[in-house]
């Protein structure tokens, strides 16, 4: 087969740019440990949820120092918490998100940022993200979940440790 | 009568009833897209807030579905088997083996269309008790009425006879020119095909065994991850699907518009191959952010996705060096200078070159989108739609409008009512884009999700990014519209041309390739090798994760609900009684998965 001499470069420029690729993605896992959503976050029975000790609560919980863990309901349509009271947690920390639904497919993105993460009922997500500078986030749902898909947002605020400390001061579950 | 002796016969002289079909399939075509850009311009006043009078929020859904269907499953389905049908036939240089099979998959298509879109359509009204608000991807446990999966199977089916027709005809002209290379559109349209039913046995099998009968209450529960997975391993190979026209337009026409001929007829054959082996393997790159199928089959499809680039990096070399041959042909000379040679006043070309450009642009979007881990940033915002508006949208969508301007005169003996309509159309639909998808690619980085009626939110403010969320709507509102009239145009101009009188002469024959397909090495139409190979990849890339899903959740589900239900009263009881049966099937197949873990 003839190939001409400039096609055989522009073949080995184009491997060479996929080789690229695949090497970006791969030190983006294994040099900064950038972690994927994967199925770490096990299944659980959609219909009860108010049986599983993580979701019939759902909640912020601080598990370590400066680790804390979020479990979050995405429903039709609406995250809880997050819609009715925003999801606190406090600067320079480590949150991981736990997050299922009870009815439909659903999307949990923290607006502007690389927190994101479909939500599937009978699964349960894991993200771990670093909380850094006290800053006010949006949530959004970016899956289409029905006709009030629109609806459904919610807030995450992240604050300074003193406003974190006075606001859990009442009891380590408020 | 002596100077029309003296013409070359166009497709529809020598092939009538061929011709007629490749028509009515172009109409069909057609007919979808004056509908879906209907419905693209209402949906785009809506969500960016210019025109929210016409349709309710809720109903932005139901218009997103039909925008969605409409065009990626009528409007490039029924382009293909047109365009395909006219490239088997010219290329054979004889006719169909049994034409009235070749009207009974136009009818099946048609028929299954009809099907779909009445659900989708019925939901805009409350007399009718049907709706099918679930968009294109219908991931379950969104339901929609049985019509809309019936519909699909039915024009899926359509589209198998289709491929079968093609396959028959070239087996018949096997017979009697058995030492004859494939010729390259006959090869371009079977690779195609044999793709098609490799990518759409999970849908089938989808919608036979799962969403068709749980629609009807013959099952009452799903598995939302595995249906996900078989609609992402039909997902991405179907764009390929509405890509590979445009491919074959690009390889084995715009070379000749151009003024030259193909570069090279073995590299055109290569990266159909490429097209074939790759294309479905990747499907789980659209799954990257699901909970429920693990990291490291996420990275072997990341890495599969990532060669799927070569074949389209091979073809923006060999488009361009035919271009740049039939430049030199026309007396243009320079490094740059060949470029002002070329025939920009023919609609055909210009529009082919333009949707060429915006493919290239469209990659590197691409390329975003297949990177695993930045992907975290647009997955699901306005920056995917803004990508594959340039894809499908421009690539596949302009290509299809600048090739009917050279085709239709050839199948019809009409020529184009207006040649400078046709150009001005063609710009007029780049520019549009250009506005409307830039404008969505920044609107995504700044989070702004996709697929909603209402992008703004009460709680919260986006954060600034190269221009402020308004004024992005703006422009995505002008691109839109520029758009819609683009349509328009194209449209008025295809009926206009129909109303010409025939006239003879319009043949335009296509030149062989520069380096022919003597230089192929013959292993290249072996299709039997590359079907073997193409199953195997796409064994090793799902096996173990289809496994591992039905393993976690089960083959009917792990336990969800039905939103909304569209189960008849009479359905139920039958349901009752075929229920158990069904979790037998669900018992017994549970050991199976284990096993295979």
């Amino acid at each position: 087969m003839h190939i001409h001499a400039y096609e055989k470069l522009w073949l080995a420029l184009s491997i060479v740019l996929i080789l690229l690729l695949i090497g970006s993605v791969t030190y983006g896992a294994v040099g900064p440990g950038i972690a994927m959503v994967s199925d770490s976050g096990g299944q659980i029975d959609a219909t009860a949820l108010d049986e599983d000790d993580r979701f019939a609560d759902p909640r912020v919980e601080q598990v370590g120092e400066n680790s804390y863990e979020v479990y979050v309901v995405a429903f039709q349509y609406g995250f809880d918490p997050g819609t009715i009271d925003p999801i606190v947690v406090p600067e320079n920390s480590e949150v991981t998100f736990y997050i299922t639904s009870p009815d439909v497919i659903h999307g949990f993105e923290v607006v502007g940022t690389n927190a994101n993460t479909m939500v599937v009922p009978g699964e349960v997500a894991e993200i771990t993200v670093e909380a850094n500078e006290p800053r006010e986030y949006g949530i959004v749902c970016n899956e289409y979940c029905g006709a009030g898909h629109h609806d459904m947002e919610g807030t995450m605020e992240v604050v300074t440790e003193e406003e974190y400390a006075e606001l859990t001061e009442g009891g380590e579950d408020a | 009568m002596s100077a029309e002796l003296e013409t070359e016969p166009t497709f529809v002289d020598k092939f009538p009833q061929e011709a007629k079909v490749v028509r009515a399939a172009f109409l069909g075509s057609f007919l979808a897209l004056t509908l879906g850009a209907a419905f693209g311009i209402v949906q785009t006043l809506h969500r960016t807030d210019i025109l929210r009078g016409l349709i309710s929020s809720g109903e932005y859904y139901t218009v997103l579905t039909a925008h969605g269907v409409f065009l990626v499953i009528s409007f490039t389905i029924f382009f293909l088997v047109g365009l395909f049908t006219w490239a088997v036939v010219r290329s054979l240089d004889r006719p169909v083996v049994d034409i009235r099979i070749t009207w009974t998959w136009y009818l099946l298509m048609s028929a299954g269309i009809t099907m779909t879109g009445i659900a989708i359509l019925a939901g805009f009204t409350d007399r009718l008790d049907m709706s099918a608000d679930v968009l294109f991807t219908f991931y379950a446990p969104l339901q929609a009425h049985p019509l809309f999966y019936a519909g699909l199977v039915v024009f899926i089916i359509g589209t198998w006879l289709a491929g079968a027709d093609w396959f028959r005809t070239w087996l018949a002209w096997r017979e009697e020119n058995p030492n004859e290379r494939i010729p390259l559109q006959t090869f371009m349209v079977l690779t195609t095909m044999i793709m098609w039913y490799i990518a759409t046995s999970a849908i089938a099998a989808s919608v036979l065994v799962f969403l068709l009968p749980w629609s009807l209450g013959l099952i009452e529960q799903i598995n939302p991850t595995l249906t996900r997975t078989l609609f992402w391993f039909f997902g991405h190979p179907v764009v390929y699907f509405w890509l590979m026209p445009a491919y074959l337009l690009w390889y084995t026409v715009l070379p000749k518009i151009a003024g030259g001929r193909l570069f090279s007829d073995p590299l055109a054959r290569v990266v159909f191959v490429l097209f074939l082996l790759l294309s479905t393997p990747v499907g789980i790159h659209h799954q990257y952010l699901d909970p429920g199928i693990a990291e490291g089959f996420k990275f072997i499809s990341m890495t599969n996705t990532m060669f799927l680039l070569l074949p389209s990096l091979l073809t923006a070399f060999t488009v361009v060096a035919s271009v740049e041959y039939g430049a030199r042909q026309r007396g243009g000379t320079g490094l740059f200078g060949w470029l002002t040679s070329l025939p920009w006043r023919d609609p055909a070309f210009t529009g082919m070159m333009l949707a060429g450009l915006m493919f290239a642009a469209g990659g590197f979007s691409g390329m975003v989108n297949a990177g695993l881990n930045i992907n975290y940033m647009i997955h699901n915002t306005m920056w995917v739609p803004g990508h594959f508006h340039l894809t499908v949208g421009t690539a596949v969508a302009l290509t299809f409008m600048a090739g009917t301007y050279w085709i239709w005169p050839q199948i019809s003996n009409k020529p184009i009512y207006s040649k400078a309509i046709g150009l001005f159309q063609v710009v007029l639909w780049f520019i549009g884009m250009a506005l409307m998808s830039n404008a969505m690619h920044a609107q995504g980085l700044l989070g702004v999700p996709r697929r909603t009626a209402e992008p703004e939110y009460s709680g919260f403010d986006y954060p600034i990014g190269f221009g402020g969320v308004e004024e992005l709507n703006v422009q995505i509102a002008i691109g839109g519209t520029l758009l819609f009239v683009s349509t328009i145009l194209f449209i008025g101009n295809v009926v206009l041309t129909m109303g010409n009188p025939k006239v003879s002469g319009l043949a335009e024959p296509l030149p062989p390739a520069l380096s022919g397909p003597e230089d192929a090495p013959k292993v290249l139409d072996n299709l039997r090798l590359w079907v073997g190979i193409a199953i195997v990849l796409v064994v090793l890339a799902y096996a173990l994760p289809l496994a591992a899903i039905i393993d976690n959740g089960g083959l009917f589900g792990p336990g969800v609900g039905t939103y909304p239900q569209w189960i008849g009263a009479p359905l139920v009881a039958f349901a009752d009684a075929v229920a158990p049966i069904a979790g037998a099937i669900a018992d017994a197949a549970t050991p199976v998965s284990g096993v295979i873990r």
